[in-house]
This record gives structure tokens, C-alpha cells and sequence, in this order.
């Protein structure tokens, strides 16, 4: 941005960047630095934007101690100055009311109306040049990681004696990772401004960078007139540079598809066991999924400081709660429709409207938003261009444990024995003594509860709110349906492949027709395999 | 002008139609070779359990034959085959010389001359006994037809027969489900009549009949031999033994023994397999 | 006579012929002869409203051909409704000219906002109303063909059918809610102006829209009743009770599905187009799940299986849902939703089964 060639004035602000840095970076005498800073100060408060640059930049060139606060209070919209003596402040909202501090008495600490006060409007263009002075003043001091962060934050945006600076640094830096970000930062420059034998070394030190700005450096390096040589090592390197980004691009697509698909499987997993095991179509269980969001909610509003325990506590709550209003669903309506899949279906969808609209009247009709926990928020970087966020990690195991606990369920308890007796042979399992009506409750329940725990997971990404069920629901029959019902494998798989499908399309297509195609696929589909993907076995099926 | 034209004529004359315009003939049901149902190496397995394994079977024209089996033999699979609701994995059958069955749907295949009636009695519950009649009565069954379709005298009288052999006259007001088993299983039977099949398949006809409705049974299906050919599934022996010329005893989805009833009595390997000794 | 016997053997769908057709012509007389201070004055407000629902009766009848004689719950039939509406909502639109805001003489206002600058293919034609009129059937008929064809030649049966056609409203819905689709994205059609060279504002326009629908609904009531009391009814009611007995007595099961399935969709078509211009606005929301389930409950609470159910069930429930969203707001949900659970579980043949019932103890 310093160089940036459109900008309206473009010689004098190089001749003000190149005085800038030069000062800054040599320092001035304290008596004349603290004078710049005032006078800066004051042209902050002027209306007109060039003006406020100038004073910015005297600001900066100060060097004064509260420079970087400074700047940072400006660029949040934190910095005002008073109506009557245009004294620059800090300001802070609460109840209508600003609590201010004087930048230069900043002991004095005031009760203000919002009359008495200015907020110092700033543009985009001052918006860059904060952001890109912010990240400077950052090289100087704190942790090696957000110093390396800071210099890749300048990465092609660096001005000709800001990269002398650099070189500077870089002589004098000890951590392994600074000097690393450095040596990319100065080689961009080479690529511009060195001769043929110090592009070449350049580029060879680039080899595998996937900093956008290290592509933008390539393909201008091969647009200009240089060496045949350097431009054909520059051509490889950005040959093998853009496939590596398109790789890490698949990858990026597949993570946020399986996170689409685990999320699908947590909320088609219950429906797979109400609807494969004992054939009851439960259009009330996005609702369920809802109520399980809805605990995550309140448990939260309970434990407002311990957000890690809340979630943590909120898996069984929401369970419980979850399976609990299942069996009763179970118990009241379901159980005299067995056998009757379509009236199950009309029965359940009735149940929905109702729990919405309970909901509604309870909560309010608004969203509400759940809070994440520290180790869920924030994202896994893994280079420039790669990153994943915590919450989508997190879910995605968590479905995998589901799933797991649930085929472990399934496969090992009585409980699934007896589910899977009744699911076959009903009469039969009764025969054997199997209390085929309480098994029919708890596998309801157990299927509810399931829902619930997917309502924990979705609140993680979602806004909770009335109609968050209703979204899932269609997609949830979809899955179970692909998949085959009665198959937890089935189900599994087809989520996965399913949400990974879809984002797959999403950049062909954008979201809402890649959602439409899946959804026609899913119809062919069914008429081509009516059984799904894992038809159910033996002469039953049929 | 008339150039391209009588190239394209040349091309393409003016008696030829394309092909899928072309009307299809049904075959029609030739039995001059005296067989009228041929089923030869057909197998069927589900999920790898073999079903029927290289089944063989050969029914005359006019013939009443029985069926019997344990349980899981193949038997209702069989007939399943040879109306068309499931497929075969292998093997052929033909309904006399000209009809290949496995080429056909369910309903080309009833449509042909073949009947069906089911384990378990189905019927139209929610209809009378009357409409249930009409429903299966040999006429024009395409959408259109069924539409504007509309009773002949003759088509009533046929229905009015109907009812008086399978002894439904008094009831035929009544709905279906409202009919004993027995009944049911006689109105089947009934409706399998109003079809007119040349070929009737039928899946244990007497159970849940009383002693009385048996006899009757055995009576109305040895009258009706002759004219058409009947195949007999059912598991009462001493019902098949009053009605049986040849048996078939089917085992494993094969064919264990065929024979009248009293070679099939004597035979050790079926007296291992099914008489339990 | 005994050709007409088809409609006098209905004992209870007689008294709703008469009913509608005193309604098509009282109606319209009384909102336009009558003075306003008269009592027997019919407002226009009303008179609107129960043409829409006279609307929803003719779709509820057709889901009670698929549903209640065929035993298909399609859960999709608002696409079929939504599509018919669609076609007559493009004529309507084409017919406002330079009326729109933007003033543009071809393009509808949507098109002139979305910098669009021709046509797309398919709104050609539309300006013509017969051409309207074909379309506002073979639409629905089309998609219900295709749709068909494929679910029914594989034999999907049941709930997945049922599921299936709620994903195939759920995508129309999804589709039609893109701007790029060319059908006005979020806000639909609306603003229309006249139908026909009748202005759509006009008390008479409204009445005369009244009647035509009563009209229709008596003609699809009498179409539907022809067609269930065929012998082809009683093979549709035989699928519905034995699908595989039908199949090996020689009938295609297939076929038959196929063109009620089809004919269903032609009716929810006219009954949406009939829709629009009494409500004068379609939106994608008409393919709404939630709307096609809806239509599911009237008829169960009118009693599935009789055409008179479908239609006294669709005017019921709807118009217990204008009042109670009117008088409780927060009630209608709750109400929609303990319908939907007693009808199931206590009143499997709705309204209908109850005046049979009594009829029978009598």
C-alpha cells in the first residue's frame, strides 16, 4: 500500500513515506519527537482526510510510547476528541454515557454525553495505512510467532527502504521463524529489484512458498523482460507453487465437507435408528435436534463463565432431555400408529409444529446465540492459504465418537440385541420374552436422544432458534434414505459423501444449486435403488 | 426440388415404418408340443442363500399338479418366477412354445393366460365381493378402457356363475374384509376364475378351510383340470392326496423326486427330507 | 339416467354440489346487487377469501385422488399447485405491459431491476392467455409425468415415494427462490393489473373470478367423482389395498399410477392458477414442505377417500386457520399441530368417517 501506484498523490506521499520511515527509523531528538506527536495529534482533528494522514504520520515518525495504542483505538472506532478544546481521547460506551482518557493527560479520566465528543471519522485509505503501520510497529517487539505473523502481513506491501530495514533486521534476528518470514519478505523484493544471479537465488529461496503474495511476485517476475533462465526457473516454481495451492485447495473443500457431512450424519444418525429399526417416520425430529440446541442454550445461561464445562455438561443434558420428551412423544402418539408409517409421518409432523411453536412461546422467536468454548474457537493454521477452524475439527469427531458409541450400543448391549430382534421379527421377540413396547420407547428415546446431542453439536455453528430443526429434517430423511435404512454404516457414509459432494459442486455451482443437484441426484437415485446404498439383506427386504 | 426428395424416397421408402412404430404382436400361447409350462436350469439365490438351484420342470397341458416341500424349498419362489416377480439368475422359462416369461412384466404375464393365487388370501377388503369379481374379470385392462368401462349383461351373468361355484351368491353385497378366511380363500379362488387363465398357480388353497370346504376345494380344482392346467402348492397331505395325479416334491430349490402318490410315499430320500423319518 | 348414476349415488357429495353451485351464483349477486348496509351483503374481502379457498378445495381433492383412492401421500402437491399458479402469475405479469414501475413495454419489473435486457426463452409466449391456459396444465402434468414415470417404474413405493416428493418441492423451492431462475427469485410475481382486459381491482372482476372458480371446482368435483366411481376407481382403490393382487389380475399398476398421478398434478395446476389472481401475489413459498403437508391435513380431517371430505376439510381447516390467526396468533401452530396428531390416532377417516358413522348407526 505504500507504493500503491492508483493512489490520488502519488509522489508526495512517497516523499512523505520516505521522510517517515527515515525517521522512524533513526529516531528523533525526545524534544522534537514529543512536539511531532502533538502536533499530529491536533491535525487528527481536523475534517480533512489528507490531513489527518499528515498528522498521522507525524504520529507515527514521533515514536512515542503510545503510538500503537493510539493507532489500534483509531482503527476500532475507539478515538475521539472533545467539542471544546479539541483535546484528543480515548472513549468508551457504556449506558449512553462515555468514559474518556486524554491521549496526552492520560490520568484524566471523565464521565461525558455523547454531545461533548467526536468520533475521528477515518476512510479506507487510512483504514490500510493503519493496519500496515500497526503490523510494522509489531516487528519490533512481542512473541517470534506474531512477529513472523506481522511480517508476512507486509508481504508485497513493502516499500524499497522499508526492505533495507528489513535486511536490517534480518542481521540482527535470532528466531529461526522471523528470519524465515524475513528472508521471504526480502526475496520479493529481489524478484523486482535484484539482477539475474539474485533473482535466481531469490526464487530458489521462494521454491514452495504459498504466500499469495510470493504468486503475485512470480507472475510478475515472468511478465517482465528477464533472463531466459530466471524466467523459467520462475515458471516452475510457480507451476509447482499453484499446484500445491490447488492440492491444499481439494483439501480445504474436503474438510468442509466432511464437516458438512459429519454434521449430516449427527443429524440423521437418530432418525436412522427411529426410522430403520422400528419404521416410524419422526418428522419431529429436527424439532428434537432443536431441543437439544436449546439445552445447550440454557445450560450455558446457567454456567455464563465456564463456557468449556457448560458444553461439556450440556452432551448428556441435552441427551437426557432429548431422549425424555422421545419417550413421551413415544408413549403418547407413536405407539398406537405402529405399522403405519404414513400416519406416523403425518402424527410426527404435527408433534413438530407444536414444539416450534412451544418454543416460540417459551424463547422468544428470536436466534439465540450459544457461545464457544476457547478450544473450539479459532482455527488450525496450517500455511498461508490452509487453515481449519477448531469448531468444525471438533464436530467431526465428535460425530465419529457418536457413531461409535451408537454402533457400540447396537452391537453390544442388550439393549441392541433386543432392538435388533424386535426390528426383525417382531412377533418372534416378543415370543422370546422381549418386551417389545419398552423396547420400542427406549429406541425412540435412544434415537431422540441422539438428536439432542447433534443439537449441541449444531448450536456450536449455528444460531439457535425455532426453526433450526426444520432445516436438518429433509436433508436428515435424505441421508437415511441414500444410505439404506436400518444401516448405520449406510448412514455414515452416506452423510459423508453427501456433504463432501456438495461442496464439492458449491464452487461450480454456488450453494443453492449444488444443493438442488444433490437433492435430484438423491431422487434418481432412490428410483434406481429404492433399498439405498446398503440394502437391508435377506427375503424380508423385499 | 424433386431431386432431394426422391433420394430421400429412395432413402427411405414409403412402406417402411421405424421400428418401435412397428405394433407388437403378442405371441400367442402355443401348446402343441402338449407342454405348457417349461422351466429348465433356473436358479435364484438372495444374498447368496440359493433359493432354487438348477430347478427343472415340465407341466402338461390340462394337467393338475402338486407341489411339495418343506418349508424354504423354493416353492412360493417358483412361483414367483413364473409370474414375473422376481428374476431368475440364471435359467429359462417358457409358457408353451412361443411365450418367454422372462421377458415380461407381472401383469403381460397375467395378461397371457397365467393366475395367481397368494399364500395368504388376498383380496380386496375394502370392496364387495361383486367388485372383486369385476376387478379380476377377463376384459380390456388399459387405463382408457377401465375408465369408460361399463358391465354387459353377459360379463354380469359370468360374475352371477362365478359367485355360485365358489358359493358366494348370498354374500356378494357384502365387503371382503368382512368374508371368513375360508371365504376369502374361495373368493380368490373365484377371481383367479373370472381371469380365465389356461395356467393357474395356486399357493395353499385349503389352509384355514374346514374339512367340509376342503373336499369342496379338491372338488372345484380336479373339475377344472383338464381345460386349464393347474400347479398346487400346499403342505396338507391328505388334501393333496385327494386331488394328486403326479407330485413334485421340491427340496434345497431342487426338484427331489416327481411321481404319483404313492411312489412319492415310498421314496426313502423324501421320506428323509419331508416325512421327517 | 343410470349414466348419470355416478353423481346421484353420492348421497353426501350432492348437497355440496348444490351448496357450491348456489354459492357460484348467490355469491357474486349478493357482493355485487346487494347494498352494503344490507345484511345479506357479501363483502369482497369474504368473497376473496373463500374463492381461495374453494381454490384449496380443488387441490385437496387432488391429493385425495393420489392419496386417499391410490394410497400415494405425496407430501409434493404444492409443486404442482405453485407451477400452475407460476404459468398464470407469467401471463399476468406479461399483461401489466407499460404499467410497471420501470415502464419497460416487455420486461417485468424484476427483469428491468435485475439489469436484465431481453427475455428469457421461456416467458415467450405468455403474453397470450391461451397459450397460458395450455401451460398452466402441462406444466404440472410434464413434471408429474417425468417425476412419475421414474418413481413409479422402479417401484418406489410407500414412505420413500412420500419422502421423495417432499425433496422434489424442497429443490423447487430452493430453485425458485434464485433471482437467476428468471421467475422474480424471492418476491415472485405480484402487482398484476388485469386478466383478460379485466381490471383485477374491480369488485366485478373478483366476482366474476368467484364464480368461474366455484364453477371449476363443481366441473373437477364432477370429473373426479366420474372418474372414482369407474371401474377404474375400484382398481385404484384395489392398488391402494393390494398393489401385487392388481398386478396379477393384468392390470399395468404402473400405468394406472401414473396418469392419476398425472391428472392429480393437472388439477392442482388450474386450482393454482385460479389461486393467483384472487390473491394476486406467488411466491416460492408455495413450495413451501410445510404448505404441501398442510394440504395433506385438510384432507385428513375431511376424510380421505371421499372427494366431498377432501373439499369440506379444505374449507374447514382453512377457515379456522384465517380466524384463529386472526384472534390467537400464537394458537394456529398449536391448533395445525394437535390436528394433525388427533386426526391420525383418533379420526383415521376424518370428518367424512364421522358422518358415515352416524349415518350407519342410524
Amino acid at each position: 500500500m505504500f507504493t500503491s501506484p492508483k493512489s490520488r498523490f502519488p509522489a508526495l506521499l512517497f516523499i512523505l513515506a520516505f521522510a517517515m520511515y527515515a525517521a522512524f527509523f533513526e529516531g528523533l531528538p525526545a524534544n522534537a519527537a514529543a512536539r511531532t506527536f502533538d502536533q499530529g495529534l491536533e491535525k487528527l482533528t481536523q475534517k480533512d482526510f489528507n490531513n489527518k494522514i499528515q498528522g498521522l504520520e507525524q504520529i507515527v515518525q514521533s515514536k512515542d510510547p503510545q503510538v500503537e495504542k493510539l493507532l489500534s483505538a483509531l482503527l476500532e472506532g475507539d478515538l475521539y476528541y472533545t467539542q471544546k478544546d479539541k483535546e484528543v481521547v480515548y472513549a468508551t460506551k457504556s449506558d449512553g454515557q462515555y468514559t474518556t482518557t486524554g491521549v496526552l493527560s492520560n490520568d484524566v479520566t471523565q464521565q461525558v454525553g455523547s454531545r461533548s465528543i467526536r468520533k475521528i471519522g477515518i476512510n479506507n485509505n487510512i483504514r490500510k495505512k493503519l493496519k500496515g503501520w500497526l503490523s510494522l510497529l509489531q516487528l519490533y517487539h512481542g512473541p517470534p510467532r506474531e512477529r513472523a505473523d506481522a511480517v508476512y502481513r507486509l508481504l508485497g506491501k513493502l516499500s524499497p527502504d522499508m526492505v533495507d530495514s528489513l535486511k536490517d533486521l534480518y542481521e540482527q534476528e535470532t528466531s529461526h521463524k522471523v528470519r524465515q518470514a524475513l528472508a521471504t519478505a526480502i526475496a520479493i523484493d529481489t524478484l523486482k529489484t535484484g539482477n539475474n544471479e539474485a533473482k535466481l537465488s531469490a526464487l530458489s529461496q521462494l521454491k514452495g512458498s504459498l504466500h499469495p503474495a510470493v504468486k503475485t511476485g512470480l507472475i510478475n517476475l515472468i511478465n517482465e523482460k528477464t533472463s531466459e533462465q530466471v524466467q523459467k526457473k520462475a515458471t516452475k516454481i510457480l507451476q509447482r507453487i499453484e499446484s500445491r495451492i490447488a492440492f491444499y485447495g481439494f483439501l480445504e473443500t474436503l474438510f468442509f465437507g466432511l464437516s458438512a457431512g459429519s454434521i449430516l450424519v449427527l443429524a440423521a444418525i437418530g432418525l436412522a435408528i427411529t426410522f430403520g429399526v422400528i419404521g416410524v417416520i419422526n418428522m419431529a425430529h429436527g424439532e428434537l435436534i432443536m431441543i437439544g440446541a436449546y439445552t445447550t442454550w440454557v445450560i450455558q445461561q446457567l454456567l455464563p463463565h465456564h463456557l468449556g464445562l457448560a458444553i461439556c455438561l450440556a452432551v448428556p443434558g441435552a441427551f437426557l432431555v432429548s431422549a425424555l420428551s422421545g419417550i413421551v412423544i413415544e408413549r403418547s402418539i407413536i405407539r398406537f400408529l405402529y405399522g403405519r408409517p404414513l400416519e406416523t409421518l403425518l402424527a410426527t409432523f404435527g408433534v413438530s409444529l407444536v414444539l416450534q411453536q412451544a418454543v416460540r412461546s417459551v424463547f422468544s422467536p428470536l436466534n439465540r446465540a450459544v457461545s464457544a468454548p476457547d478450544w473450539m474457537s479459532g482455527s488450525l493454521v496450517l500455511n498461508p492459504i490452509l487453515s481449519l477452524t477448531m469448531n468444525r475439527i471438533v464436530i467431526f469427531f465428535f460425530c465419529l465418537f457418536v457413531f461409535g458409541a451408537l454402533f457400540l450400543i447396537m452391537k453390544k448391549t442388550s439393549l441392541g440385541l433386543q432392538v435388533r430382534a424386535v426390528s426383525q421379527n417382531r412377533a418372534m421377540a416378543r415370543a422370546m420374552g422381549v418386551p417389545a413396547s419398552r423396547v420400542d420407547a427406549l429406541t425412540f428415546g435412544l434415537g431422540s436422544g441422539i438428536a439432542g446431542v447433534a443439537g449441541v453439536a449444531l448450536s456450536q455453528l449455528t444460531n439457535v432458534g425455532p426453526n433450526l430443526g426444520q432445516a436438518y429434517i429433509i436433508d436428515s430423511f435424505m441421508v437415511v434414505v441414500f444410505g439404506g435404512v436400518g444401516n448405520l454404516w449406510g448412514t455414515l457414509l452416506a452423510g459423508l459423501s453427501l456433504g463432501t459432494a456438495n461442496k464439492f459442486i458449491e464452487p461450480f455451482s454456488g450453494a443453492v444449486l449444488a444443493k438442488i443437484i444433490v437433492l435430484v441426484f438423491i431422487i434418481l437415485f432412490i428410483q434406481k435403488r429404492p433399498q439405498g446404498l446398503f440394502p437391508q439383506k435377506g427375503r424380508a427386504a423385499g | 426440388m424433386i431431386q432431394p426428395l426422391k433420394a430421400f424416397r429412395e432413402f427411405w421408402p414409403r412402406d417402411r415404418v421405424f421400428d418401435f412404430l412397428i405394433p407388437e404382436i403378442p405371441p400367442v400361447l402355443d401348446t402343441s408340443h402338449r407342454v405348457i409350462l417349461y422351466l429348465e436350469g433356473i436358479s435364484v439365490s438372495f444374498d447368496g442363500f440359493k433359493a432354487i438351484n438348477d430347478l427343472n420342470l415340465y407341466v402338461d397341458k390340462g394337467e393338475l399338479r402338486c407341489i411339495i416341500g418343506p418349508n424354504g424349498a423354493g416353492k412360493t419362489t417358483m412361483m414367483d418366477i413364473i409370474t414375473g416377480k422376481t428374476k431368475p439368475d440364471s435359467g429359462i422359462a417358457w409358457f408353451g412354445q412361443t411365450i418367454n416369461l422372462l421377458s415380461r412384466t407381472e401383469p403381460e404375464i397375467a395378461e397371457a393366460g397365467i393366475g395367481r393365487k397368494f399364500q395368504k388370501p388376498t383380496v380386496f377388503e375394502a370392496h364387495t365381493v361383486f367388485e372383486n369379481l369385476e376387478l379380476a374379470m377377463a376384459s380390456d385392462k388399459r387405463v382408457v378402457p377401465t375408465l369408460f368401462s361399463s358391465l354387459t349383461g353377459e360379463q354380469k351373468d359370468m360374475i352371477d356363475q362365478t359367485l355360485e361355484i365358489v358359493g358366494l351368491s348370498e354374500s356378494f353385497k357384502s365387503r371382503a374384509g368382512s368374508l371368513s378366511h375360508g371365504q376369502k380363500q374361495w373368493l380368490e379362488i373365484g377371481m383367479l376364475l373370472m381371469q380365465k387363465p389356461v395356467l393357474l398357480l395356486v399357493d395353499e388353497p385349503v389352509a384355514g378351510m374346514t374339512r367340509q370346504e376342503m373336499e369342496k376345494t379338491a372338488e372345484l380344482l380336479t373339475s377344472l383340470a383338464g381345460n386349464r392346467s393347474i400347479i398346487v402348492v400346499e403342505h396338507d397331505m391328505d388334501f393333496v392326496r385327494s386331488i394328486a395325479r403326479k407330485v413334485t416334491v421340491l427340496h434345497q430349490g431342487s426338484i427331489l423326486a416327481e411321481g404319483n402318490m404313492d411312489d412319492i410315499q415310498n421314496n426313502p430320500k423324501v421320506r428323509e427330507v419331508y416325512l421327517g423319518e | 339416467m343410470k349414466r348419470l348414476s355416478f353423481i346421484f349415488d353420492d348421497k353426501l357429495g350432492i348437497p355440496l354440489l348444490i351448496a357450491l353451485g348456489a354459492a357460484m351464483i348467490m355469491v357474486p349477486v349478493l357482493n355485487l346487487m346487494v347494498p352494503e348496509t344490507n345484511f345479506f351483503h357479501v363483502s369482497t374481502f369474504t368473497m376473496s377469501l373463500w374463492g381461495k379457498y374453494l381454490t384449496y378445495a380443488m387441490l385437496a381433492m387432488a391429493v385425495d385422488l393420489v392419496w386417499g383412492y391410490l394410497g400415494i401421500l405425496s407430501l409434493g402437491h404444492g409443486v404442482f399447485f405453485g407451477l400452475g399458479g407460476y404459468a398464470m402469475g407469467m401471463y399476468l405479469m406479461r399483461q401489466i405491459g407499460t404499467r410497471g414501475e420501470y415502464g419497460h413495454p416487455i420486461l417485468p419489473d424484476f427483469m428491468v431491476f435485475l439489469n436484465w435486457d431481453k427475455l428469457p426463452w421461456f416467458w415467450h409466449g405468455f403474453d397470450m392467455f391461451p397459450f397460458a391456459a395450455v401451460m398452466i396444465v402441462l406444466v404440472p402434468c410434464l413434471l408429474a409425468l417425468v417425476f412419475g414415470w421414474l418413481a413409479f417404474k422402479s417401484r418406489v413405493t410407500g414412505v420413500y415415494l412420500s419422502i421423495i416428493t417432499q425433496a422434489l418441492t424442497y429443490s423447487l423451492m430452493l430453485a425458485f427462490f434464485r433471482n437467476e431462475m428468471g421467475f422474480g427469485g424471492n418476491n415472485g410475481l405480484t402487482d398484476f393489473k388485469d386478466l383478460l382486459g379485466f381490471s383485477l381491482l374491480s369488485d366485478g372482476t373478483k366476482a366474476g373470478l368467484f364464480a368461474v372458480t366455484a364453477g371449476c371446482l363443481i366441473l373437477a368435483y364432477l370429473a373426479c367423482r366420474y372418474l372414482v366411481s369407474s371401474k377404474l376407481g375400484r382398481v385404484l382403490a384395489a392398488i391402494r389395498d393390494a398393489e401385487d393382487r392388481v398386478r396379477f389380475l393384468g392390470y399395468n399398476v404402473e400405468t394406472v399410477k401414473l396418469w392419476v398421478f398425472v391428472f392429480s398434478a393437472g388439477l392442482a395446476g388450474i386450482a393454482g392458477a385460479l389461486y393467483v389472481p384472487q390473491v394476486g401475489i406467488i411466491n416460492p413459498s408455495e413450495f413451501s414442505p410445510l404448505n404441501s403437508i398442510e394440504i395433506v391435513v385438510w384432507v385428513a380431517v375431511g376424510g380421505r377417500g371421499t372427494l366431498y371430505g377432501a373439499v369440506a376439510g379444505a374449507l374447514v381447516v382453512n377457515w379456522a386457520k384465517s380466524y384463529l390467526t386472526g384472534a390467537l396468533p400464537d394458537a394456529w401452530l398449536f391448533a395445525l399441530g394437535a390436528l394433525f396428531i388427533v386426526v391420525t390416532i383418533f379420526l383415521p377417516k376424518g370428518i367424512a368417517g364421522l358422518i358415515r358413522l352416524r349415518k350407519e348407526a342410524a
